[in-house]
């Protein structure tokens, strides 16, 4: 059997002239990806790349999962390769989709006709398709509202390919296409989605993650890797940065005052991230805030970590709430690994009563009782580089 | 170096054990239950381990049943019982500081509707006997109490459950969790009036996998002196008690690792002094106090560092080489449930180490934990 998956481009059919450039990075995408499962045949043709296994024993359902995570799809299915002959198409339709068909009892052909030399126009293969599925599966009925399945029929340039209903796929911008972003990641169930988020809109990740040892354990920082390689199915390999931070929260709660720590420490954070996404091409910040949900994300808090940095800081959940942002951890797999009990920096310290409506200047001159600028770079100079892939692991 | 000092949640295996094991796997891998040499040869394996491990327990090598460690050994005593009793009664007692192996499948009975009393434990985390005596009525069909309690040492009065139970002339079964105290104490289930006695293998220099329940009188074909049911069905091995192809390796390194223990006696003496000098150097850090009492078993030294909570200097302690529990290893992260039933203040609980000795401790370790402790107390900054 001649199988292969089409993956139906998403947004960037939308793009003019340099198309071409998102279809090859979405190509370059899907073969890294795919490479596990073997060799691939890729080609794009009509806002379509059709993948097709070298093997004949290919794990194709592996291969749908994995091609579902792929940004800058909107759909997929798995589809049979036949020859632009309706005989041929009749008689191996049934037969292909038959363990679809019995498990269902209503259908509907749908057929795309792109090559127009074909001699039967799309209303013509429906028809005639669709009564000899009823022949064959006489249980079924045809539906053309609300179908269990749609038969798709596709006739293009060099053959045709028979599929079932279309999967959703993962939507977005192919990976890397709108540069680069380096995310500030502690453990928790919001910054993983926020990760995800940019990276569906095409961003390719770097991580950086602020241990604290002894405050913070070595559970903390195997979360948060567990938590990358979850992204990274999605993203691709993440650059991953661990900040060593415990002398920066020291010196804070020795200098500072309580309740102030918690918005100091943030802006410690966002400048440091700054200098690695600096040094790594990242053209922005990403971090997991959302007006209103701590003390150290008022708009008053957020204008003082905004301060920190001149560089964008993309904050997607920011208007999102608390059980959108779990339903989103589920849907993506991060919940339960973000629900692990462990210390984070974050909670390091934290002040009994932490100032809601910090004031910048306030805020910089309780600062000005530290070397900011020595701290920073030290802390962005100790921190120690991985890569995590979670497709080779 | 290192100085491992959480012995309480696994010890190192012994080269006694490791031979023995290497050899079951590499020579002697046939299953026991085959008739031919090769499964003969394997089952004299388990037959040495049993003997060795019922000459400890001075009993006999049929009242002992190979599971796969020490919670299986507390689940299938204690669900194994209540399955077999449940005509009997319904009551069940147990101590309020028992471990979660004995804690959860206690809890699961009591959602099927048995009456479950949790004894008391005092500001030592010792139960009451007058407690245990009042608890026990006719309707009992189960007692399960520890010899010894994983966090802070604490004997308990085991032997004080067939007094309880002859006074009422309840047919309650007696189970006592001895996983903490096998090997470091005596112990004579026959002697203590225990009917079920649970032990593992990887608390005393054994490899992981394997642990034992001991069954006064043996069980044979659902034939037994006490009241027990399997709970897992399907083979004859373990005399259909506990069915399932033996992991030879593991029970060949269990019965190496109990033959291999030192005399209880002498060891103790020794652990003893180790205690008292670790004591004399927690007292010489300073802001130190011990939530172990005075007659605890001495290979478990519970202590508070006064004001530093225990996941720092755990942490503080373990990147230098240095490893006790914050708290105890099998409920990581969560606060202590024995510590707080003794009545110990939240600071008390939040700051708690568990430090636990083996037969391989030294002096050295100790050295090192004391340093590490006083290190850590200077440098890390208080918590909330």
């Amino acid at each position: 059997m001649n199988e292969v998956i089409l993956l139906k481009n998403g947004e960037i059919v939308l793009k003019g002239l340099n198309r071409r450039k998102f279809e090859d990075m979405l190509i370059k995408t899907t073969r890294r990806r795919l490479s596990a499962l073997g060799e691939w045949r890729l080609t794009a043709a009509q806002s379509t790349i059709i993948a097709k296994p070298s093997d004949e024993g290919t794990d194709l359902d592996a291969a749908v999962s994995i091609c579902r995570k792929i940004f800058g799809f909107a759909g997929l299915s798995r589809a049979l390769t036949l020859p632009k002959d309706f005989e041929a198409i009749l008689s191996a339709t049934g037969s292909y989709l038959s363990d679809e068909l019995s498990s269902v009892s209503t259908f509907k052909v749908c057929a795309k006709r792109s090559d127009k030399k074909f001699p039967l126009t799309s209303p013509e293969i429906c028809s005639i398709l669709g009564n000899r599925l009823l022949e064959e599966h006489p249980h079924l009925s045809v539906d053309v509202h609300n179908p269990d399945i749609v038969v798709n029929i596709e006739i293009r340039d060099d053959a045709a390919f028979v599929h079932g209903t279309q999967l959703k796929g993962a939507g977005g911008m192919p990976t890397g296409s709108s540069g680069k972003a380096a995310v500030l990641i502690s453990g928790g169930i919001d910054s993983p989605v926020a990760a995800w988020m940019m990276a569906k809109r095409g961003l390719q990740l770097t991580a950086v993650h602020f241990a604290s040892p002894p405050y913070t354990g070595e559970r903390a920082e195997m979360k948060v890797r567990s938590l990358l390689e979850k992204i990274s199915l999605y993203s691709g390999p993440i650059s991953f940065f661990t900040v060593p931070f415990t002398e920066i929260q020291e010196q804070i709660k020795d200098n500072c005052p309580e309740e102030l720590s918690t918005v100091i420490m943030r802006r410690f954070m966002m400048k440091i991230s700054a200098v690695i996404a600096a040094d790594n091409d990242c053209g922005a910040l990403i971090t997991g805030e959302s007006v209103g949900q701590v003390a150290s994300q008022t708009l008053h808090a957020l204008a003082c970590t905004d301060a920190a940095v001149s560089m964008p800081v993309f904050r997607p959940l920011i208007g999102m709430d608390k059980d959108e942002v779990v339903a989103a951890a589920r849907r993506i797999g991060t919940f339960d690994i973000s629900v692990l009990p462990y210390e984070d920096c974050c909670t390091v310290f934290t002040p009994k009563h932490p100032r809601t409506r910090p004031k910048l200047k306030y805020v910089e001159s309780a600062e000005s009782a530290l070397d900011t600028d020595k701290l920073v770079n030290d802390a962005a100079d100790g921190a120690q580089r991985s890569v995590i892939d979670g497709l080779r692991m | 170096m290192e100085a491992y000092l959480d012995n309480c949640a696994t010890t190192q295996v012994c080269p006694e054990a490791v031979s023995a094991l290497s050899d079951a796997v590499l020579k002697n891998w046939g299953n026991p239950s085959s008739l031919y040499k090769k499964g003969n040869e394997a089952l004299a394996i388990l037959d040495g381990a049993r003997l060795s491990i019922a000459k400890r327990l001075s009993c006999g090598a049929d009242e002992i049943f190979f599971t796969s460690g020490g919670t299986e050994s507390n689940s299938l005593a204690i669900l194994g019982a209540a399955a077999a009793m449940k005509r009997g009664g319904n009551r069940i007692i147990i101590s309020s500081v028992e471990h979660p192996s004995v804690e959860g499948p206690v809890s699961h009975l009591e959602a099927d509707g048995f009456e479950v009393i949790r004894l008391r434990a005092d500001s030592e985390g010792r139960i009451s006997e007058d407690d245990l005596f009042r608890a026990v009525n006719s309707k009992t069909v189960l007692i399960s109490i520890m010899a010894v309690n994983n966090e802070v040492g604490t004997i308990q009065p085991v032997e004080a459950a067939r007094r309880a139970v002859a006074r009422v002339r309840s047919g309650a079964v007696i189970h006592c969790d001895a996983i903490q105290a096998f090997g470091k104490i005596d112990l004579k289930p026959s002697a203590m009036g225990v009917d079920l006695m649970s032990i593992s293998s990887h608390k005393i220099h054994g490899p992981k996998g394997a642990g034992a329940l001991y069954v006064r009188g043996g069980y044979k074909n659902n034939r037994s002196f006490v009241k027990i049911s399997p709970c897992v069905f399907g083979g004859l091995q373990e005399r259909t008690l506990r069915p399932g192809t033996e992991p030879v390796p593991a029970i060949a390194g269990f019965g190496a690792a109990v033959s291999a223990l030192p005399d209880t006696r002498g060891e103790l003496g020794r652990i003893y002094a180790l205690r008292e000098y670790l004591l004399r150097g927690l007292g010489s850090v300073g802001g130190i106090v011990p939530n172990s009492p005075d007659d605890a078993l001495p290979y478990i030294v519970n202590i508070s560092v006064l004001g530093i909570n225990s996941e720092p200097m755990m942490n503080f302690l373990s990147s230098r080489g240095v490893y006790v529990s914050s708290g105890s290893a099998c409920s990581k992260g969560m606060k202590s449930r024995v510590l707080k039933n003794m009545g110990l203040s939240g600071d008390r609980i939040s700051s708690a180490l568990r430090i636990s000795f083996s037969r391989f401790t030294k002096t050295e370790e100790i050295d090192m934990l004391i340093s590490g402790l006083r290190d850590g107390k200077n440098s890390i900054r208080r918590g909330r």
